[in-house]
C-alpha cells in the first residue's frame, strides 16, 4: 500500500494509503477510492451507497462549494497542486475547514514538497502526498519549525496578538 | 517607532534558522540551483548578472540610527561598501556571497529587520507615506496599519503562493505621498463625514507592462475591519487570479477583466461569509502597535529661530534651506530631506560611510530616527531649525546634501543593465548623464519641480510611467534604445504618461531632455511645473522640439 504523511496536530507520522486514485478514464475498482469532481457529481452518489469511502479530487480551478451539501458523506478531499506555484488550494483547505467546519481528511496531492508543509498545514491540510521523498521527520520538523504565529488560520494555533494579550 | 518584543524575535530567529540549514543544503549539493531558487526567492535573495543580490526589507521606510548603523557594517563586510535605496523603500546589496546569507540575516535580526517577502508571489514589505506622524494633513499615523499588516502579512500561510507578487502602500494624507493609486492595493486613511477613521480602498493599480491607476472598490471601510476585508481581496485574487501567463497575472488584470464593480461584489461577498470576528485584530493589539508609533518627546520651541535665519546669508545654505528642508508639524522643528541623488551618482546609492554618517547625525539631532522614501532619498524627520545648519554642513562634507529634491536632477532610476538580470537597458548611465547636464544649482532651481523617473525595462521598477518625464529602456536589435514619456504622476493627481515619439538611442536620450526643458521655459505660465504645462499645451510643442530633426 503507498504511503502518506499525517499531521495529528502535534506530530508527523508515516501512514497507509487505503485510497485508491482513479482516472476518469478507468473503471472504479473496489475498495476506498478518490475521483474526481466530475465523476463525484455522477457517480458519488452511487458509490458511498455501496459502502465505501469516497475521496473526492479538487484541482484548482475547481470550487469546494461545489460539494459543500455532500462534505458529511465525503472521507477525504483530495487538493491538487499540479505545481507548488499553483495556490489556490490554499484558500480551498481554509473554506473547507473555516466555513464548512469540515472534519474529514484534506489531503494535499500533486507537486508536494516539504518547504510548503508548514504553510499547508495552517490551512487545515492534514495528510500530504509527498512528492520529494521527505521523511514524516523531516515533515514534521517544517511544520513544528516556527514557534510563533501572526495570525489565526484553520490549524486553531493562537496568533501573536493573542499570546500578548493573555 | 515599533520595537520588536519577545514574539517577533523568535520569528525572526526561527527563519534565520530555516534559511541556514536551506542554504547548507544547497552548499552541500543536496539541492540543486532550481530547488534552492524557490526558497530563497522566500528571503529576497536573488542570483543577477553578477552575484547575488539581497533585498532587506524597510518596512514603512522607517530606520533607527542602530539599525542604519547595522546596514552600514553589513555592506562594508558582506559587500562592496554600499547599498541602493530602491523605490519600494528596501535596500538592495549587489555583490553578496550565498555562504554569507544566513549571517546577514542573523546580523540584520539583532536589529529587528529582516528580508521577509523582499521577493516571491507574496505580500512584499509594505511602503507607507515616508512624512507619517510629522505632518500636518494626515487622518491618522499610516505606520500603525502597516505594522499591522506586516505581521498579518507575514508568512500567511493562505497568500504565500499567489498568483504574482502583491504590493501595497498605506497614505493618510490628501496628497498621497506614498503613489497608492499604482499599488495592487493601496490604502487611503481618511475620516467620514460623521468623524469615522476608515480607509479608501484601491485595488489593481499597476505599472509594468499594462499600467493601470488602481480604482476605488469601497470609499469608507471602517478600521477595525481592515484585515478581514483585506484576508476577502487577496482570497478573491488568490482563487481567481490568472496563473497561466506571468504577464496577465498581477491583480490589475483581474480587477480590469471583471471590472471594479464586479470585482468589488465578489470581494462583499466573500467578506460577508468571513468570521471577521476572528481574523480582525483587538482593540488591546491595536493600542499596543498604535503606542509605539506616539511622537517623541518634542521640546516647546519658537516657531522660528534666528540661528536657522541668518544661516541663510550663505546662498548654498538658503538654497538647500529652500529645498531640502520641509516644515514639521511641531513649532520649531523640521524635516531635512538627505539627496542620494548627486549628479554624476548613482541614483539610490549610498555608502557605508555615509550611511554612519547619516546615522550619526540622526541620533544627534533627529531623535534617532531616519526615513526611506520611495524617491531613493533619506529623511532626517525631526530636526531643530537651530540645528539645521549643523545638520547641512555634516551632510554637505559627505556630498548628501545636494540641494535638488523633486528637481530635475532628483532622477528615480532603477539598477538597470549594470546589474539586473530582467532589464533591457541601462538606467544608471542615462540618469548620470541627465542629472550631470542640470549639475549647476541655480539652473536646477529655475527648471523647478520636475520629476524624471527611469526603468530599464517594461517591470518599471523605476516607475517612468508616472514620472512627469518617463524613460523606459527598450532591446532593439541588441542595442539600447530609450522611450519616453510625458505627464505622468504618482501622486494625487495621479496619471499615465503618453508616449513621445519612436525610442531614441543612448545618446540622444539626455539632448531629448535638455529640448522637453526648453519647450518647458518658453512654454509656462506663472507658477506652473513641467507637468502643469504639460497638460495645458499636450504633446505637440514638445513632440515638435525632440523630433525637429527628423523631419
Amino acid at each position: 500500500m503507498p504511503m502518506l504523511i499525517r499531521w495529528t496536530g502535534q506530530n508527523a507520522v508515516a501512514a497507509e494509503d487505503p485510497f485508491t486514485a482513479v482516472a476518469d478514464e478507468t473503471d472504479v475498482p473496489r475498495g476506498d477510492v478518490i475521483v474526481s469532481l466530475q465523476r463525484f457529481q455522477t457517480e458519488g452518489q452511487r458509490l458511498i451507497a455501496e459502502g465505501r469511502k469516497v475521496g473526492v479530487r479538487i484541482e484548482p480551478s475547481e470550487a469546494v462549494e461545489d460539494i459543500a451539501a455532500d462534505l458529511p458523506n465525503i472521507a477525504v478531499v483530495a487538493l491538487a497542486f499540479p505545481k507548488f506555484l499553483q495556490g489556490q488550494a490554499y484558500s480551498s483547505a481554509r473554506i473547507l475547514r473555516e466555513r464548512y467546519r469540515y472534519q474529514g481528511e484534506v489531503r494535499a496531492v500533486g507537486d508536494v514538497l516539504r518547504e510548503q508543509a508548514g504553510f499547508m498545514a495552517r490551512c487545515g491540510v492534514n495528510a500530504f502526498e509527498a512528492a520529494d521523498g521527505s521523511t514524516p521527520r523531516e515533515w514534521g520538523h517544517v511544520i513544528g519549525r516556527f514557534r510563533h504565529v501572526y495570525q489565526r488560520a484553520a490549524d486553531g494555533r493562537a496568533p501573536a496578538f493573542e499570546e500578548r494579550a493573555s | 517607532m515599533y520595537r520588536y518584543d519577545a514574539i517577533d524575535k523568535e520569528i525572526l530567529a526561527d527563519r534565520v534558522a530555516e534559511f541556514r540549514e536551506q542554504c547548507q543544503r544547497r552548499l552541500a549539493g543536496e539541492l540543486t540551483e532550481d530547488q534552492f531558487k524557490r526558497l530563497r526567492l522566500m528571503n529576497g535573495l536573488y542570483l543577477q548578472l553578477h552575484a547575488y543580490m539581497l533585498r532587506i526589507a524597510i518596512p514603512y521606510g522607517g530606520l533607527t540610527s542602530g539599525q542604519l548603523r547595522r546596514l552600514a557594517h553589513i555592506a562594508r563586510t558582506y559587500d562592496r561598501g554600499y547599498g541602493h535605496f530602491t523605490t519600494r523603500t528596501n535596500l538592495q546589496l549587489h555583490w553578496i556571497k550565498l555562504k554569507d546569507a544566513p549571517d546577514i540575516l542573523a546580523e540584520l535580526a539583532e536589529v529587528g529587520m529582516h528580508a521577509i517577502q523582499t521577493s516571491g508571489n507574496d505580500i512584499r514589505n509594505i511602503t507607507a507615506d515616508p512624512l507619517a506622524g510629522i505632518n500636518a494633513d494626515e487622518a491618522d499615523d499610516p505606520r500603525v496599519w502597516v505594522e499591522v499588516l506586516r505581521q498579518w502579512s507575514t508568512f500567511h500561510p493562505e497568500f504565500s503562493f499567489l498568483p504574482r507578487k502583491f504590493k501595497i502602500a498605506v497614505t493618510a494624507s490628501p496628497a498621497d505621498r506614498a503613489a497608492t493609486k499604482i499599488y495592487d492595493i493601496g490604502l487611503r486613511l481618511h475620516r467620514n463625514a460623521a468623524g469615522e477613521l476608515g480607509f479608501e480602498m484601491l485595488v489593481g493599480g499597476g505599472l509594468g507592462r499594462t499600467p493601470y491607476l488602481g480604482p476605488t472598490i469601497r470609499q469608507h471601510l471602517p478600521v477595525r475591519h481592515l484585515l478581514s476585508y483585506m484576508q476577502a481581496i487577496l482570497r478573491v485574487y488568490n482563487r481567481h487570479g490568472r496563473r497561466d501567463n506571468i504577464w496577465k497575472a498581477r491583480i490589475k488584470v483581474l480587477v480590469a477583466s471583471l471590472g471594479a464593480e464586479a470585482f468589488a461584489r465578489e470581494v462583499e461577498a466573500e467578506w460577508e461569509s468571513t468570521d471577521k470576528a476572528a481574523i480582525d485584530l483587538p482593540d488591546t493589539e491595536l493600542a499596543r502597535i498604535r503606542s509605539a508609533f506616539i511622537a517623541p518627546a518634542f521640546e516647546k520651541l519658537p516657531a522660528t529661530s534666528a540661528t536657522f535665519d541668518a544661516a541663510k546669508a550663505d546662498p548654498a545654505f538658503a538654497r538647500f534651506a529652500r529645498h531640502n528642508v520641509r516644515p514639521h508639524k511641531v513649532p520649531g522643528y523640521a524635516i531635512v530631506d538627505v539627496s542620494l541623488k548627486k549628479p554624476g551618482e548613482t541614483p539610490g546609492d549610498c555608502s557605508s560611510d555615509q550611511m554612519d554618517l547619516i546615522a550619526d547625525v540622526a541620533e544627534r539631532w533627529s531623535l534617532d530616527e531616519i526615513r526611506v522614501a520611495y524617491e531613493q532619498n533619506l529623511i532626517l524627520p525631526h530636526v531643530k531649525l537651530d540645528d539645521v545648519p549643523a545638520v547641512w554642513k555634516a551632510l554637505d562634507g559627505a556630498e548628501l546634501a545636494t540641494p535638488n529634491i523633486g528637481l530635475v536632477s532628483d532622477i528615480i532610476a532603477c539598477p538597470g543593465l549594470d546589474y539586473c538580470s530582467l532589464a533591457n537597458a541601462r538606467a544608471i548611465p542615462i540618469a548620470q548623464a541627465i542629472a550631470t547636464r542640470f549639475a549647476d544649482p541655480v539652473l536646477a532651481e529655475k527648471v523647478g519641480k520636475l520629476d524624471i523617473k527611469i526603468s530599464g525595462c517594461i517591470n518599471a521598477c523605476g516607475h517612468h510611467h508616472v514620472g512627469a518625464i518617463g524613460i523606459l529602456g527598450v532591446d532593439k536589435k541588441g542595442e539600447e534604445f530609450y522611450q519616453v514619456s510625458l505627464g505622468g504622476s504618482g501622486e494625487a493627481d495621479a496619471s499615465l504618461g503618453q508616449i513621445l515619439g519612436p525610442a531614441l538611442p543612448a545618446g540622444k536620450v539626455a539632448e531629448a531632455v535638455d529640448q522637453l526643458v526648453d519647450v518647458y521655459l518658453r512654454e509656462r505660465q506663472d507658477g506652473e511645473r513641467f507637468l502643469d504645462t504639460f497638460r495645458r499645451t499636450g504633446m505637440t510643442p514638445f513632440k515638435e522640439a525632440v523630433y525637429a530633426d527628423a523631419h
